[in-house]
Formats: C-alpha cells, structure tokens, sequence
C-alpha cells in the first residue's frame, strides 16, 4: 500500500461543549483527489485548521510526507510543502497579481530576507511565477491589482499562488464558491490536471464537482467522519443520505 | 523602613491608583464599546483640572469645582464626540491615533492661550486639610483618603452601572456585538456621545481631585494617559475590572517602588549616593517591566479575552 | 516620468540648493533650518519603513531618537571631560568622531528596538500603539533620573564632533554630512521597498495569514522592518544632539514620538520623499507660524485633523494623485 502524503489519526477538538471534531481520521494518498462533504457546522472549517496549523488540536496526530506535524505552525507545514487555499478569497488586495504570486514564491524560496535585490527584476523568479499566473488563465492580468480582480479570478489567483509553492498537498476550500457554473467548469478540469501534480484535499458545496472529481470522499457530520468511500459507496450509503444528502436530494 | 511609612506608602499607592483607574476606566470604555484609541483623553483630565480650579478660586467652593471639573470634562467629551470623534469610529487605528494627537496639540496650545504658562493652584476644602490619626498612630492627610474614598466610590457605582443599568446593558451589548445594539433598538450614535462623556467625566474629576494635590498645568494629562495605557496593558482592553487591578498594581508598585528601591539598593551599596541612583532609576522603570513581563505572559492582559 | 518622481527631485534638489544658495549669501539661520529638516526627514525615513511599508504604528520612535542622541552625547561628554567609559577590559575614553559615534547609535537604537520589538509585535491594533508609547516614555524616565548625564537638565557638548577631512563647525559643511545620510537613508529605504524583504513586509501589513500560508514568518518580517527602522531613526539622533551640542530627554518624550509621525503623515504615509515633504513642511510651518502666533502648534494640530479628516495622501499624495510605485 502507498504511504499517504497527508494523514490524520484520531484527532479531537472540543469548544466547550461543542465537539467539533471527534476522532477523526482521514488519509489523502498520492494522486488523489479525496473530498470532504458535510453539512455547514459540521466542523469542517475546524478540521481544515487543524491541519493547516491554525488550531491545535485536543489529542490525536497529524502527519504530512511521514513527518508528525501536529505541534508545527502554519509557516512551517507551508514551507514544507501544505498549499492552501482560503473559502473566502486571502489574496494581497494592493498588489499586483504578478506580485502576490512573486510573494508566494519567494515564501517557498526563503529569499525572504534578502534586503537589496529588486524583487521583480530577479528574471528567474518573475518568469516562474508567470508561469503559474498563465496556468490559472491570468496571464494577461499580471499588472492588475488584486483588489480589482473579479470574484472568479482572485479564486484562481489563490490557486496560482499555492501551485507557486509546489505543494507536496493542496488544501482546498471551497475553490469553486461563488464561480458561477462556467466557472465551476472550468476549475474542475484545472483540478482535474492538478493531481498530477500533487494529491488535493478538497472542500466543497458543489456536489456536482465533487462528484466528478473526487476519487475518494468523507463525510462529515456533527464532527465524526461517519463515511469514507468512492463515490458510488458515498451515494448508496444510507447513513449519508440521513444525515446529508436526505435535505438536498434534488441536487444530486 | 518602618511600619509605618510603609502603611503611609501603601495609602499613597492606593489613591495613586484609584486615580489612575478613573483615567483608564473611562479610556478601556472608549475602546470596547466603540473600538476607538483616544489619545485627548489627557486632554480631558487637564480640562477638570482648569475647571475646576477657575471655578474654586471663584467662588471659593471646593464642591462647585467639582461639579464644574465634571460637567466641563463632560461637555467637552460631547462637543469633541460630535464634532470629530465620531468620524474616526470607522478609521484605522492610525487616523485615530493622529486626530486624537492633533486633538491634544489643539487643547493643550489653547488651555496655554487661555491661561498662559504659569501654573493653577487648586485649594485643598479647609474641610479635608490637615491630617487625620489612623489607628495605629499613624497621620495621614484626610485629603488622600478623601480621594481614596472617592475614587472607591466611583469604581463601586460604575460596577453597578454597568451590571445593573439599562445604560450597562447597552454598554454590554455595545462591547459584545456592535451590529446587535442596531437590532435592539439603540440609538448607537447618542450611546456612543453618551458613553464618551462618560469616560471624559471620569478623566475630569480625576485631574480636579488630583489638581489640589499638585499643579495645575498644560501637559498634566499625558503623563497620566501614559500611565493609564500601561494599566490598560495589564490588565486587558476593555475590561472594567482589568482596568481596576491594573491600576491599583501600577499605583502600588511604582510608589512603593519608589521609596524602597534606593533603600533596598542601599543596604548593600556601599557608595550611598549610587544606591540611591540606580535605585530610583529602576524605580522609573518598575512598572514598565511589570508590562513587559505580562506582554510575554499574557499579550492580551490579565482580563482580557483572548485573541 | 511619473509625477511623483519629478516631485522627488524637485524635493531632493531644493533640500540642497537652498543652503547652498544661502551659504553664498551668508544666511547662517537658513542652512541650521534646512540641517535640521535633513535631520528630522531622516528620523522620519526611519518611521515610515515601519509605519508605511509595515503598517506598525509606533508611538514610541522618539526612544531611538533618543537612544541615538545620548549615544553621541554620552560619549563625547566621556571625551570632552577626559573621563573613561569604562577601563576593563581596555581603557575606553569616548570619542569625538562622529563615525565612532554613528556606528554606537545605531548599534544601541537596533538593539533597542529589537528588545522593545520583540515584546510590543507579540500584540497588534491598539495595544501596540500603547505599548510603544509606554516603551518610549520608560526611557524618558530612565534618563530624567540618571544624574550622571544631566538627568532632566540634559548636558551640553561644546564643541561639534568631528569629521575626518571636513569642519564640522561650518554649517554647509555639517548640512552636507546631514544631507549624505539622508539621501543614504532614503536610498536604503527604497531598495527595501522593492527587495524580496519589502515585498513581504507590506503583504504582512495586508494579511499576514496569507503570509504564513506562503511560508513566511510575519512576527520576523514586522522585527527586522522595526529594528532598520530604528536604527534609521538613531542616527538621525546622533545627528540632531551633533546640531544642538546638546542632549536632554525631551528627545526621549511623547512629543517627539508624535513630530516624527506628524512628518511622516503631512508629507504622505509610505512615500519615498514623504518625509522630507513632511519635515520642510513642518519646519516651514514653525518658522512661519511661530513668527505669528507662540501657539503655533495648535494650527499645526488643525491642519493634521484636517489633513486626516480630508486628506489621507498627505502633501505627496496631494500633488501626486493616488498611485503608489509598482514597479
């Protein structure tokens, strides 16, 4: 069996009385997509910073490229390759385009503190980061700002900025929110290509990508994971159309 | 040191400290309910103080200083709240830090315009002069103790005010959700004039009851503002009652700091005059340590919610 | 070429032009003005790496001032008086050379403000404001109670600091020293601005959880932009005591804290020549405002109010328009 690049092994997290996560455990293997659905509140928000490093969790492991993880920070699982994205767009709003992905890149570098040399005169890592810019489809935005940027296209431009890090993971929130359906389209088939490159955890409302990306899907409800499976499992497990699928059958 | 310097100190620590709660109280309230950092708040303190010695020399009433310390710290809050304040509510911290800057330079030239350079000198009420025999033999000015009491008074109702009163919930509700005093009803603007004076009126009695002590002059409050922002540091933004141990811990320890330092230094320095040295100079710093310490322990205070 | 570059040269042009012109006329007074606009836009360069690139708020900027002001007094006081520093390990009498002296002002102001950093960034917002604040006034009051060197009174150094292969005491040529490291500061500034460093310091001011995601440290990024800041803003110190022949603590009050911000917001928060618009502005203003009114600074409190309240580019900002540099 592969080793997962991504796992995550009896994790708690209480608030209060609320437990928010409750034994979860979760691995994201090379190559795939794999999913993760639930209803709002169902702490998915709370489990995607755990594993991002903003919140420590109560008790269990987090572990990234066979490395226990769970005690390092958000900078440092990022250097070591977990490209995140945000469900609400966290982008630089007065820079440019070419910029923010210049900063991610440079964050991936560690060239953080060279204090003298024009950034964006540096050929080699301007010509890097356009390349990701133009992967996204925002070659031709480099020069704009951007808090100009539409809703669509700051989504691609988190992106870009994650595929600049060249990730060993994606962390994914909810890229498609707010895309309109060309949109979502168009990112599904980006996403698609993308786990080639590295394997892709991913968030997401849209049930019709889900459903044509993911390899592999958990669910998520009250804070315990109560199905993990392809697809086809997800959409016959009775529990799961109880607890979830149940309020939103049409849209399936 | 004896008994009782020591007892002498401490009461000096105390009143020290209720004043620099009414400062704070009044600049922690400010910035939870309204999420503003007011640098004028000095201002205001030097306004009671004028007011209130203007007023006393007058009439030659102690009490009616007073009252004109508060209702002129009061007023001036309002009239500053409408005029400019209230502008700032939805700047950054930057815009409210330089208007607030500007502010002082505006109060302080004109108080100076007004008044001239010379100091103010507020009299002590013929009531409250003299010293009073504590038990245990110790004299103490009733004059201190008076502003002790005050300052206890003051803090006892402004806890009730803020636990029990309609105005308190508001207060409460204000700190706690600013969208949600919209939903209930509140007239957010007349609240936030409302609490403004109310922290101005604090700020102004405190610089009237410390006016007798000292003199009175342009640039009293800022040294105290610093103060009070220490306090707040302490003891957490926004909170009443961090606002209240933190400035008792910031009276006591810089006053006591103050007289046992040089003799602590002194006990094992043999040069006397360099114990006395590096002791107040450590003494100067006592408290800013204190801050430094709870900014490594606790950045956001010893009452304050966490971040 | 941009509007604000010709603005830039026009200021950094006329900063120079001006006492040399009243040298040739013989008007002392205007180049000891011009000298302590040099200065003072130093200090100010200092402050708006951290306040315009950082976005940190420091109200505290007149404890490097100065830092870097007793750094110069302390040890030409040593000198003048023919009392070593210290004598272990090696018998240190002080100096009187001003490039000695630069380099302990901004060795003291960095490590200064790297301790003083290091406790106020663990906060942000409102507290960090106060907490600089506070930093400031503790050294205001470590200096006012050290009787060695002149506690509240200050000390007086009678002779200018010397300068290999030029006379300090003549004022074009101290103006000059003054206006090298001012341009030096600005030069210094602007590579930063544009430098993998800067980039990532105005993103940390931005969203600085977009910057951890990316890999970078936003509390390091903040500490390193407040430590140059200070040392930047130590010199200008050094300088100003070097003008004066005179150290005292108002160099360490709130007050001064606020004249460097007042410098950095007139002239433009985050521009280059801000500070030098903002320092000729302000020093104009005294001038002008002080010849009319002694309360002076009460016009120049309601041209700030106004100049927040309405009018957020600053002077630069004004006469530039909105766009900033990106290139």
């Amino acid at each position: 069996m592969t080793e997962p690049v991504l796992e995550i092994r009896h994790v708690h997290k209480n608030f209060g009385a609320l437990r928010a996560s409750h034994d979860i455990n979760l691995t994201l293997l090379p190559g795939e997509i794999h999913a993760l659905i639930g209803p709002n509140g169902a702490g998915k928000s709370t489990l995607i910073k755990q594993i991002a490093g903003n919140l420590r969790p109560d008790a269990g492991e987090i572990r990234f490229l066979g490395q226990d993880v769970t005690e390092l920070d958000t900078v440092s699982r990022a250097r070591m390759g977990l490209g995140r994205s945000f469900q609400i767009s966290s982008v630089i709003p007065e820079f440019t385009v070419l910029q923010n992905v210049v900063l991610a890149l440079q964050g991936a570098q560690g060239t953080s503190y060279h204090f003298f040399r024009a950034v964006l005169k540096d050929r080699e890592t301007t010509a890097k980061a356009r390349e990701a810019a133009e992967r996204v489809g925002l070659g031709d935005r480099l020069a704009v700002w951007a808090q100009d940027l539409s809703h669509g296209e700051r989504r691609k431009l988190e992106i870009a900025m994650a595929l600049a890090l060249e990730p060993k993971a994606f962390l994914l929130d909810e890229p498609m929110a707010g895309m309109g359906t060309e949109g979502a389209a168009e990112m599904t088939r980006f996403l698609d290509q993308l786990r080639h490159e590295a394997p892709i955890l991913l968030v997401e409302h849209d049930m019709d990508a889900v459903f044509s990306l993911a390899d592999r899907i958990s669910v998520l409800d009250y804070g315990e994971i109560i199905a993990t499976g392809t697809v086809e499992e997800i959409r016959t497990n009775p529990e799961v159309r109880r607890a979830y699928l149940g309020e939103d059958e049409e849209a399936v | 040191m004896t008994t009782i310097l020591f007892i002498e100190q401490v009461l000096n620590g105390l009143q020290f400290g209720v004043m620099l709660f009414l400062m704070a109280a009044g600049l922690t309230l400010v910035f939870g309910v309204m999420g503003l950092i007011n640098l004028a708040h000095g201002s205001l303190y030097m306004i009671g103080a004028f007011a209130a010695a203007t007023v006393s020399a007058a009439t030659g009433n102690f009490v009616l200083g007073l009252v004109a310390a508060l209702a002129a710290a009061a007023m001036a809050g309002a009239v500053v709240e409408i005029a400019v304040i209230r502008r700032l509510y939805r700047r950054d911290h930057l815009d409210q830090v330089l208007a607030t800057f500007a502010l002082i330079l505006i109060f302080s030239e004109g108080t100076r315009w007004v008044f001239g350079s010379f100091p103010l000198y507020l009299d002590i009420p013929e009531m409250l002069s003299g010293p009073v025999t504590l038990p245990g033999g110790i004299e103490y000015p009733v004059y201190r103790l008076f502003i002790i009491v005050m300052g206890l008074a003051v803090a006892a109702l402004l806890f009730w005010l803020i636990a029990r009163t309609r105005l308190g919930i508001q207060i409460r509700a204000g700190e706690a959700d600013r969208e949600m005093i919209a939903a209930l009803g509140i007239d957010i603007s007349k609240l936030y004039t409302v609490v403004f004076a109310l922290g101005a009126a604090l700020a102004g009695m405190a610089g009237a009851l410390v006016g007798a002590i000292q003199s009175v002059e342009v640039g009293m409050g800022e040294p105290v503002l610093i103060l009070a922002f220490v306090t707040i540091i302490i003891g957490g933004i926004g909170s009443i009652k961090g606002a209240f141990v933190g400035a008792l811990l910031v009276g006591l320890i810089d006053t006591l700091g103050r007289t046992m330092l040089p003799l602590v230094f002194g006990s094992f320095m043999a040069d006397a005059s360099a114990a006395t040295t590096v002791g107040s100079a450590l003494a100067s710093m006592l408290i800013y340590i204190l801050m430094a310490g709870v900014l490594i322990a606790r950045p956001q205070g010893l009452f304050g919610a966490a971040a | 070429m941009r509007r604000e570059t010709i603005i830039n040269a026009a200021l950094a042009i006329g900063l120079l032009a001006i006492p040399l012109w009243a040298h040739v006329t013989g008007e002392i007074f205007t180049i000891t003005l011009s000298t302590r606009v040099a200065i003072l836009a130093l200090a100010a360069v200092g402050l708006n790496l951290a306040l315009g690139l950082g976005g940190l708020i420091s109200f505290g900027h007149a404890a490097y001032f100065g830092l870097g002001g007793y750094a110069m007094g302390i040890l030409a006081f040593h000198a003048q008086n023919y009392d070593p520093i210290f004598t272990w390990p090696f018998v240190f009498a002080g100096t009187k050379q001003m490039l000695v002296i630069w380099v302990v002002a901004l060795i003291v102001s960095g490590l200064a403000a790297f301790v003083i950093g290091m406790l106020t960034l663990r906060t942000s917002g409102a507290y960090f404001i106060m907490a600089t604040l506070a930093f400031g006034q503790m050294l205001y009051y470590l200096f006012v109670s050290w009787p060695k060197y002149g506690g509240e009174d200050g000390m007086s150094i009678y002779l200018r600091n010397d300068f290999p292969g030029v006379n300090t005491l003549d004022p074009i040529q101290f103006f000059l020293i003054c206006y090298v490291l001012l341009m030096l500061g600005i030069f210094v500034s602007w590579r930063i601005a544009r430098s993998p460093f800067g980039l990532a310091l105005q993103a940390s001011r931005q969203n600085a959880e977009r910057v951890e995601t990316v890999g970078i440290t936003p509390f390091r990024i903040r500490l390193a932009a407040f430590v140059i800041s200070g040392m930047i803003t130590g010199l200008a110190g050094a300088l100003m005591a070097d003008l004066n022949r005179f150290v005292g603590p108002t160099m360490f009050s709130w007050q001064t804290s606020g004249e460097i911000m007042i410098l950095v917001i007139l002239g433009g928060v985050a521009r280059l020549y801000g500070p030098v618009a903002g320092a000729a502005l302000f020093i104009l203003l005294e001038h002008w405002l002080g010849g009319v009114s002694d309360y002076w600074l009460a016009f120049v409190g309601a041209l700030l109010l106004l100049v927040v309240l309405f009018a957020r580019g600053g002077l630069i900002g004004s006469l530039a328009g909105r766009e900033v540099a990106h290139d």
